[in-house]
């Protein structure tokens, strides 16, 4: 029976639990707790950290939640081992959120309000405050310093190695270096008091491993802007938006390092600020055309706006390239919660009939190669191509592989004429199929005197851009973009799988952030005796491989962070499958999901279709 | 349509410096209506890019929807051409000059393509002095979807049917001049010898040159009671001055009695002679320009001619600082920072 939205694990006390922070917003607590993350990263322990933030920049309560896996499971996952409460605000929800028998370190200046006390979980308390006043003078240091202290009280609880936190924090303030002293005092405070105070370590702790090799651990949007560097774009268009902003920030802070001319001092790049994300997309498009690699990035309400533009490239074969960092909608929604809710916008964005390519990264290094896959694709495509990352990818940091660019890598800029193969051809005409592929010959303005220019236009045009509206032409150049669509399937990712040949006959699908959580879910599901073939998809459209995978398993769950089951949606659509198939498993409430949720959808789903036999479903759960 | 190519051409076309006859100028026939003002203004920018000896396909033409926006297809065949979304023109215009710094930019444009639906995009574009010439072919209504006012239409102003217009118009060259324009200019599509040297002038000022055209529609604003009719306009318009523009400071003096003559000297050393029939009134003083625009509104007359002008300040490749090569010409080994780099950011990131 399933009483609890937690599964049983194996009980393990080494490198194995999730702690969260709940602070208030603007307090400085970023940094302590990144500090905490970091430290268990540095001792070679998988760690991913999420931020759990307000739409607000000072005084809301925000939570940093920080998961440590020996496995090496990246995803959520539901329970609260350790929770240290530093704000009143949030403090009666937080306490209820710890698990049985779950650890709360809290200040404990003054003493906790009795409704505060829950039977079942041990208190941890700390006096944050008291120390920091009576240690440091400067009230912005003795608010600062408080998150120092409960670190290092953590630090003795759970066996971070100091060493590792002294290095951190010297690395940190390098050039402020009179900073060192008063956060390493405070750090000791902590832990002081936790060695007087508290037995120690707590029954789960951390031992030092050697499971990270050489990944990084970085932030998606930071790995999209620096894939845009690489991938040779020049010209970034953006409106501000969380939680896109980052990545046109990262853009700039890598450009401006890796692209100035030595000689000069002037920029090889161009960063606007449009007045809005409609002329952000105009800009990215007519950059474009021009023969500059160009990009813009947005979230839901930006593509809501760009529809127009990217129906316009679409029909008048534009590249463009588009990162949608993903939140929850509709409208505004929860502009600081995540979500995976644009799949259908983004695929068939614009009026008319019209279909884009979408990309689906699930880790940074995705990110950052995939950001350089959208321009080569987007070129030799000429359409525009959208990057679909989303806030948790975006702006959390994540465990990753680190970057790479193969040697020898150069980019694919696609069919564009040059001077002389004008000179060499005899009538160019912009929209004239020439190899069967669907994709034609682009010229950029400027390229020949007499021969190669065209006008651009939204409208119905002939194979040699002539304005028309006789409806043979149109007809024609329609059916030509559904056989560059074609050609598109054999050009985007190929999808993942996760086993050599079928060996179930059920599937999950899953794609971008919802990949940790799939793979620790069909672990889970695994040791209870229920085995899945799982697959990973990287874009739309849906390739062959895609296609034989649906076909060889008659149920398939597809597991996907929006209400309406999108992704199912699509892969329903598009190939053209039976509803019954494909069962969706959810989650839409903004946070991460879980493997928990997971697994505990696709056993209920078992359960009330007798799906299982009778001794698996008894054993199970 | 307003008129059919004729296939004959004299054999002894003047030529220009470059040894292009007009005909390399333009473009494919008009498909608007006969005795459009738009087609005039076409041939007006036809006229000045031949006598300014421009390469042809160094030209860009963007556009957004309406009559207006139709005509990049009828000038300067050679040149590239966007017909974009409508009222979206200035942002495809901007990406498409940050992408080639090296070429010449029209962005042609209606009422209501930049009055109403596109505003905001006029507005930002003036902002960041893209360097361009923006011409608003202006004629109070909206012609494709059959004659509906636009923000433009003068209040009482009568359209076809008899409909006066109860809303206050939009004046986009007040409006230009107010947000820090840095050329605004007035014209009157039948005025040929006062739009040649300004759209000269235009394309050689640094930074966005704005144009608004009264472009008369002959087919649904053409009636009496209309303040856009062909009548009306030749009968109200006021000319700030008589201009020559001067290719790089070429000797060519026109005699102006003393004290009415303004010489304008434009970033390339060409330059603009103004004679000024406006007393009051300094191109280069952001302030008597807009009182001259408004006193001529007073007394319901259209201010032509150069309006405004203000030299040396950056472009926005300027203010963005970018590099002297087309950023679409920039090498991959200048593109691509290469793994050296990335290890580095790795090594950063652990």
């Amino acid at each position: 029976m399933i009483d609890s939205h937690v599964l049983p694990r194996p009980e393990a006390r080494v490198n194995d639990f999730v702690a969260r922070f709940a602070n208030v917003n603007g307090t400085g607590s970023a940094s302590a707790n990144f500090l905490f993350a970091k430290a268990i990263f540095r001792m070679g322990i998988p760690v991913t950290p999420k931020n759990i933030f307000p739409s607000n920049i000072q005084g809301l309560p925000t939570w940093y939640e920080v998961r440590v896996s020996e496995k090496g499971y990246l995803g959520r996952r539901e329970g609260i081992d350790l929770l240290v409460a530093v704000n009143a605000q949030s403090m009666k929800q937080d306490i209820a959120s710890v698990r049985e028998g779950g650890y709360l370190m809290y200040d404990s200046t003054k003493k906790l309000a009795p409704e505060l006390i829950r039977e079942g979980i041990h208190y941890l308390g700390v006096p944050m405050m008291e120390l920091a006043n009576e240690h440091f003078t400067n009230p912005r240091q003795r608010q600062l310093f408080k998150n120092i202290i409960y670190v290092g009280a953590l630090a003795v609880l759970l066996q971070i190695d100091y060493a590792v936190l002294e290095t951190l924090l010297q690395e940190q303030f390098a050039g402020k270096e009179k900073l060192i002293a008063p956060n390493l005092k405070a750090l000791r405070l902590g832990m002081d008091h936790a060695r007087e105070h508290f037995d120690y370590p707590l029954d789960f702790y951390l031992e030092r491993r050697n499971l990270i090799g050489d990944k990084i651990l970085v932030d998606g949007n930071s790995a999209c802007g620096l894939g845009a560097v690489f991938g040779g774009a020049t010209v970034m268009a953006w409106y501000p938006i969380t939680p896109s902003t980052s990545v046109a920030e990262a853009f700039e802070k890598y450009a401006s390092r890796y692209r100035v001319d030595p000689e000069t001092g002037k920029n090889r790049f161009a960063v606007i600020q449009a007045e809005d994300e409609l002329a952000a997309m105009g800009m990215v498009i007519g950059a474009n055309w021009n023969g500059a690699r160009a990009l813009t990035a947005t979230s839901g309400p930006g593509v809501s706006l760009m529809n127009e533009f990217i129906g316009l490239a679409y029909f008048a074969e534009v590249p463009a390239v588009l990162i949608d960092v993903q939140r929850a909608g509709p409208s505004t929604g929860m502009p600081t919660r995540t979500q995976q809710s644009d799949i259908t916008l983004a695929a068939y964005a614009s009026h008319g009939d019209s279909k884009h390519p979408l990309l689906f990264p699930a880790t940074p290094k995705e990110c950052f190669e995939m950001t350089a896959a959208c321009f080569d694709l987007a070129d030799r495509l000429q359409t525009p191509v959208i990057l679909m990352t989303d806030l948790d990818l975006g702006m959390n940091d994540h465990l990753s592989e680190p970057f790479h660019w193969p040697e020898g890598q150069r980019y694919d800029r696609g069919k564009v004429l040059s001077e002389e193969e004008l000179d060499a051809m005899g009538r160019y005409g912009r929209y004239l199929d020439v190899d069967g592929d669907g994709i034609p010959y682009r010229t950029y303005p400027g390229t020949h005197p007499t021969k190669g220019a065209f006008t651009t236009r939204g409208t119905s045009r002939d194979e040699y851009a002539v304005y028309t509206e006789d409806s043979a032409a149109y007809k024609r150049n329609m059916d030509r973009l559904l056989l560059k669509w074609e050609t598109t399937k054999g050009l985007v990712p190929k999808p993942e799988f996760y086993q050599k040949h079928n060996q179930s006959d059920w599937g999950m699908v899953f794609f971008g952030t919802s990949t940790f959580s799939s793979e620790e879910a069909r672990d889970l599901l695994a040791a209870r005796g229920m085995n899945l073939d799982a697959l990973r998809i990287k874009a739309f459209p849906f390739g062959t491989e895609t296609e034989a995978f649906v076909r060889e398993h008659p149920l398939i769950f597809v597991i996907e962070q929006n209400r309406d089951g999108q992704m199912r949606s699509l892969l329903i659509q598009e190939m053209q499958l039976s509803p019954r198939q494909l069962i969706s498993v959810l989650n839409y409430d903004g946070m991460p999901i879980t493997a928990d949720q997971i697994a505990l959808q696709i056993a209920d789903y078992f359960k009330q279709t007798n799906t299982l036999s009778h001794d698996v479903s008894e054993t199970s759960i | 349509m307003t008129y059919l190519k004729p296939l004959f051409r004299h054999p002894r076309l003047p030529k220009n410096k470059l040894g292009y006859t007009l005909k390399e100028y333009e473009g494919s026939i008009s498909t608007l209506c006969a005795g459009c003002g738009h087609d005039s203004i076409s041939a007006t920018i036809v006229q000045a890019c031949f006598e300014l000896s421009i390469e042809p396909h160094l030209v860009v033409k963007i556009s957004g929807i309406g009559c207006s926006s139709k005509t990049p297809a009828y000038f300067l065949g050679n040149s590239h051409g966007f017909n974009s979304v409508h009222g979206r023109m200035p942002s495809v215009a901007t990406g498409a000059n940050m992408a080639n710094k090296n070429m010449v930019y029209f962005g042609v444009s209606g009422d209501g393509d930049t009055a109403s639906i596109g505003m905001g995009q006029f507005v930002h574009a003036i902002r960041r002095n893209l360097d361009m010439v923006y011409i608003v072919m202006n004629n109070g209504c909206y012609g494709l979807t059959k004659g509906q006012d636009s923000a433009t239409a003068d209040q009482g102003s009568a359209s076809k049917s008899g409909h006066i217009n109860p809303f206050q118009p939009v004046d986009l060259a007040s409006l230009a001049v107010e947000l820090g324009a840095t050329f605004v200019a007035q014209s009157f599509s039948g005025d040929k010898q006062q739009l040649v040297p300004l759209i000269k002038a235009a394309i050689q000022h640094k930074g966005l040159a704005f144009i608004n055209v009264m472009s008369p529609c002959v087919t649904f604003n053409n009636n009496p009671g209309s303040t856009k009719s062909y009548d009306y306009v030749r009968e109200h318009m006021q000319a700030t001055g008589k201009m020559d523009f001067v290719p790089e400071r070429k000797t060519l003096r026109a005699a102006y009695p003393e004290g009415t003559e303004t010489e304008v000297t434009l970033h390339d050393g060409s330059t603009l002679n103004l004679h000024k029939l406006a007393t009051d009134w300094d191109p280069e003083d952001r302030l008597s320009a807009v009182n001259a625009i408004q006193q001529a509104r007073a007394r319901d007359q259209i201010l032509t001619g150069l309006l405004y002008i203000h030299t040396g300040y950056g472009d926005l490749h300027g203010i963005l600082h970018t590099t002297d090569t087309a950023l679409n010409s920039l090498s991959e080994a200048e593109l691509c920072p290469g793994q050296a780099v990335l290890d580095s950011i790795n090594a950063s990131l652990r």
